[in-house]
């Protein structure tokens, strides 16, 4: 018990006296915690809102279209009388339409866009009654848009828009779980429109908008006796016996596979705060490794005072290992309080689907999970320190013997023919190689990041054109904008937490080299060189790990875009982009560490070798 | 910059350096008025905290004074810019101190040549010179140990070897000996000695009076001011053994 006050006073005093470097760690592992456990607790929350709309607009259990080929009539009975046998099949308890569905061209408020028409009666229908979230339902000169589609575009009810240049009033918005709701693209014939945003007219509107470019097709709503078995029930009426490798007349759809698409975006997320989340508790292990060896240095003396009072080598590791595990536990709480907070605004479905995800699960063993993390990171990070000062002699600590730098002889031959800044920079990097490794992996994480950013912007505007490989990617973009754009988002929370983190660790690092090198720099100094000389080196002993690590982030960052992006479509950012991403994080680590590198060059160097001597 | 004749290769008026403020003000360097001439050995005595390292200091530039002024060899050097203040300790100024202050991750050729490096020297100029000064202190056969495995004593010749490495105009040491045993502190002197034949003007600050007795000149202080200056006839011409009381 004793003993445990004596650890827990220690413990609480170190950490008050060490105000600064403790909230930066605190800040570190709130950023890594935060991250991770909103990648764990996006976990299984993909469904809800597909399944709340789902029950609300009575959705289909199988969706089944068939479109006649390009330059046939306008309106083609064969492709209509392949969709007849399925109202029949085994298994169907219900269907509405077939209703006709045509291509078209939506003008509005300055956007031009592709759309598919769905031609409505004005009666509510059994099955696929879209749900009006505004206006209502559809009625001659009128239509109806699918929610995310109108609020990518701009459009409320009461506007007016064209089809294929005719006028129309927009009656009403409204959402459906009869489509993904990233578009309908799935249900394209014709290159020309990819990805289409849908909407609903009525049936004498639908089969006048139709062309002998794109002929009318049709769409068929069926609900099953066993939804759950809606799959195999598009397998079995699809020519081939895979409704994913169709290639003909009709197209089915089953639910689960729609479900499965509206769930992708949250999965995106998913994927990339996962990775983001190990990212970030590697610069926070490298954070809490930096500053734990930094404070070593200075806590020697300290280590040496415990023992020459009596404390043991376990009471010594125990103080050390006990500090660090307190933030990290205190971090860890703060960390999942805010991931919680957090993950409602990532599982938002989007506007194409009601209601919200729900409360995201945060269970213990999430929680567990999370705390297990920041503890383990900050356990592996101080173990090795901690068992060195409960092992360092008391008299040499005492004595606050530094430890030996290491030794570079080709490295100190080869800087010998540089220039001062450059040998002076290149010799400290060399004393402590496992800082400038550290250095190096910070930047290149955080790097990575960035350029992940990049591909995700470079990739906005590119849809992704799936089987048919064609099309105009520059002109009907919206619904596949939105989507990318929330991945955007997320991506740039991630590379902010991880700048953020970097600019932390960067900080760390140069202090804890500036202190290192204290003695060094006043000897230094004391036989010629001067402040500017001296600030140059230790600048370029931040700046050179950091150009290192910038090069590294490059083909790291492509890597982690590939990982997130699940082979989707990606676009690649100018040469320059990369080029600036290098030199200004170069530049951001020199000014991060201007400060403290300038009052390491500017200390007294009388008082430098006296507090030596002394 | 350069002395010669009868002029001071250093000399300060009203030399003063003060810490702290009003009730807790310190004169660690109180009205020092001083004159070096060239080629000569200056000892400063005195008691431990009597200001002697805080002089070194400002006489070396490695600290600024708060009042009065400073010229090596006529040239006024308390107002130089930091980085006059640099080239100064680079080029005019050698130090040589208690702890030896070399780098530790650098052998003693290695550190001896650090001077001429910073001076601008090419590497093989400044390595060839490093080697001759070594070999001067007699540690030719050590040039590719680290300071870690050389004794005290060694480690202050290589020091004392890094402090000629640009031919300074005046070598500065900071208590030389403090460190050492008797044998090394033998050795430490001869060094000087051999210096002093050479013409080199010296300024050892120590608190052993065998030492000071080794020099040309003797000056005594105490809180921060010469409380006296005396002109020594031995000097290190004698037997310097005898005179620094280690032979035994």
């Amino acid at each position: 018990m004793g003993k445990l006050i004596i650890v827990s006073r220690l413990v609480v005093r170190d950490l008050r006296y060490r105000r600064g470097e403790t909230a930066m760690l605190v800040i570190a592992f709130v950023a890594a915690t935060a991250t991770l456990t909103l990648g764990l607790v996006l976990h299984g929350v993909t469904s809800h809102p597909y399944q709340q709309t789902r029950a609300a607009t009575a959705g289909p259990d199988v969706e089944a279209t068939a479109f006649p080929s390009r330059g046939g009539p306008p309106a083609d009975r064969a492709a209509l009388a392949s969709l007849t046998p399925l109202v029949r099949a085994r298994g169907v308890t219900a269907h509405t339409g077939p209703y006709p569905v045509a291509f078209a061209v939506l003008r509005a408020a300055g956007h031009t866009d592709a759309v598919l028409a769905e031609g409505r009666g004005q009666a509510p229908a059994a099955v696929d009654q879209p749900a009006l979230t505004q206006g209502s339902w559809v009625r001659p000169g009128g239509m109806v848009l699918e929610r995310s589609f109108a609020d990518a575009l701009g459009i409320r009810a009461g506007d007016r828009v064209t089809l294929n240049g005719r006028s129309f009033l927009v009656t009403g918005i409204a959402v459906t779980a009869a489509v993904p709701t990233s578009g309908v693209g799935f249900l394209e014939s014709s290159p020309q429109f990819p990805n289409p945003g849908l909407i609903w007219v009525t049936r004498t509107a639908a089969e006048s908008l139709a062309t002998l470019a794109h002929p009318l097709g049709y769409l068929l709503n069926l609900k099953l006796a066993n939804p759950s078995a809606a799959e195999s029930f598009a397998n079995i009426h699809t020519s081939g016996g895979s409704y994913r490798n169709n290639v003909g007349n009709p197209y089915l759809l089953p639910w689960q596979d729609i479900s499965q698409q509206d769930g992708q975006l949250i999965r995106s997320e998913q994927q990339i705060m996962l990775v983001a989340s190990w990212l970030l508790a590697l610069l926070a292990l490298s954070s809490v490794a930096v500053l734990v060896g930094g404070r070593m240095a200075d806590q020697i003396r300290r280590v040496g005072l415990l023992k020459a009072v009596g404390g043991t080598p376990a009471l010594v590791a125990g103080v050390l290992l006990a500090e660090y595990v307190a933030v990290a536990l205190v971090a860890a709480v703060a960390g999942l309080a805010a991931g919680r907070l957090a993950a409602p605004l990532l599982t938002s479905p989007g506007a194409g689907l009601l209601g919200t995800a729900g409360a995201p699960p945060l269970t213990l063993g999430t929680a567990g999970e999370v705390v297990g993390v920041a503890v383990g990171v900050s356990a592996a990070a101080i173990f090795i320190p901690a068992i060195r000062a409960a092992r360092t002699s008391t008299v040499s600590a005492l004595l606050d013997a530094a430890r030996q730098p290491r030794r570079r002889a080709l490295l100190i031959a080869l800087s010998a023919r540089l220039p001062v800044p450059a040998l002076l920079g290149l010799r400290l990097a060399a004393r402590r190689p496992r800082r400038v490794a550290a250095n190096a992996i910070t930047i290149a994480v955080t790097v990575s990041g960035l350029v992940a950013l990049l591909f995700a912007q470079a990739s906005v505007g590119v849809p992704d054109l799936g089987a048919t490989g064609s099309g105009d990617p520059g002109q009907f973009d919206v619904g596949f904008a939105s989507q990318t754009e929330r991945l955007d988002q997320v991506l740039l929370i991630v590379t902010v937490m991880l700048a953020m983190l970097a600019a932390v660790n960067a900080i760390f690092i140069a202090q804890a080299t500036v202190r290192d090198a204290r003695r060094n720099s006043a000897v230094t100094r004391g036989i010629g060189a001067s402040c500017r000389q001296v600030a140059a080196g230790l600048s370029a002993a931040q700046v050179l790990p950091a150009l290192a690590g910038a090069l590294a982030g490059i083909p790291g960052g492509i890597g982690l875009f590939a990982a997130a992006n699940q082979g989707g479509y990606s676009g690649t950012p100018p040469a320059w982009w990369l080029i600036a991403v290098v030199l200004l994080t170069v530049a951001g680590v020199a000014g991060l560490t201007a400060a403290p590198v300038r009052a390491g060059a500017r200390s007294s160097i009388a008082e430098v070798l006296q507090a030596e001597v002394a | 910059m350069s002395a010669t004749g009868n002029e001071s290769m250093l000399r300060t008026r009203g030399l003063r350096k003060e810490y702290g403020k009003e009730a807790s003000l310190v004169r660690a360097v109180d009205c020092v008025d001083l004159d070096v001439p060239a080629g000569e050995t200056l000892a400063v005595m005195g008691p431990s905290g009597c200001g002697k390292s805080t002089l070194l200091h400002l006489l070396g530039g490695l600290d600024r004074p708060s009042a009065g002024e400073i010229w090596l060899a006529g040239e006024r050097i308390d107002q130089m810019s930091e980085r006059g203040m640099a080239a100064l300790r680079r080029d005019a100024v050698g130090f040589v101190f208690q702890a030896f202050h070399l780098m530790d991750e650098l052998t003693a050729v290695e550190n001896v040549e650090l001077p001429s490096l910073l001076a601008g020297r090419s590497p093989r100029a400044a390595r060839r010179r490093a080697r001759d000064l070594l070999e001067q202190v007699g540690l030719a056969d050590r040039a590719r140990h680290l300071p870690s495995q050389l004794s005290g004593g060694q480690r202050q010749r290589v020091a004392i070897a890094r402090a000629l490495a640009n031919s300074p105009l005046i070598v500065l040491a900071d208590e030389p000996t403090g460190n050492l045993d008797s044998e090394a502190t033998l050795d430490v002197l001869q060094l000087f000695d051999s210096l002093h034949q050479t013409g080199q003007t010296l300024v050892i600050v120590t608190h052993d009076s065998r030492i000071a007795a080794t020099a040309d000149r003797l000056i005594s202080m105490r809180d921060g001011a010469f409380v006296d200056d005396t002109r020594l006839t031995g000097g290190t011409v004698g037997n310097l053994s005898a005179l620094a009381g280690l032979d035994g």
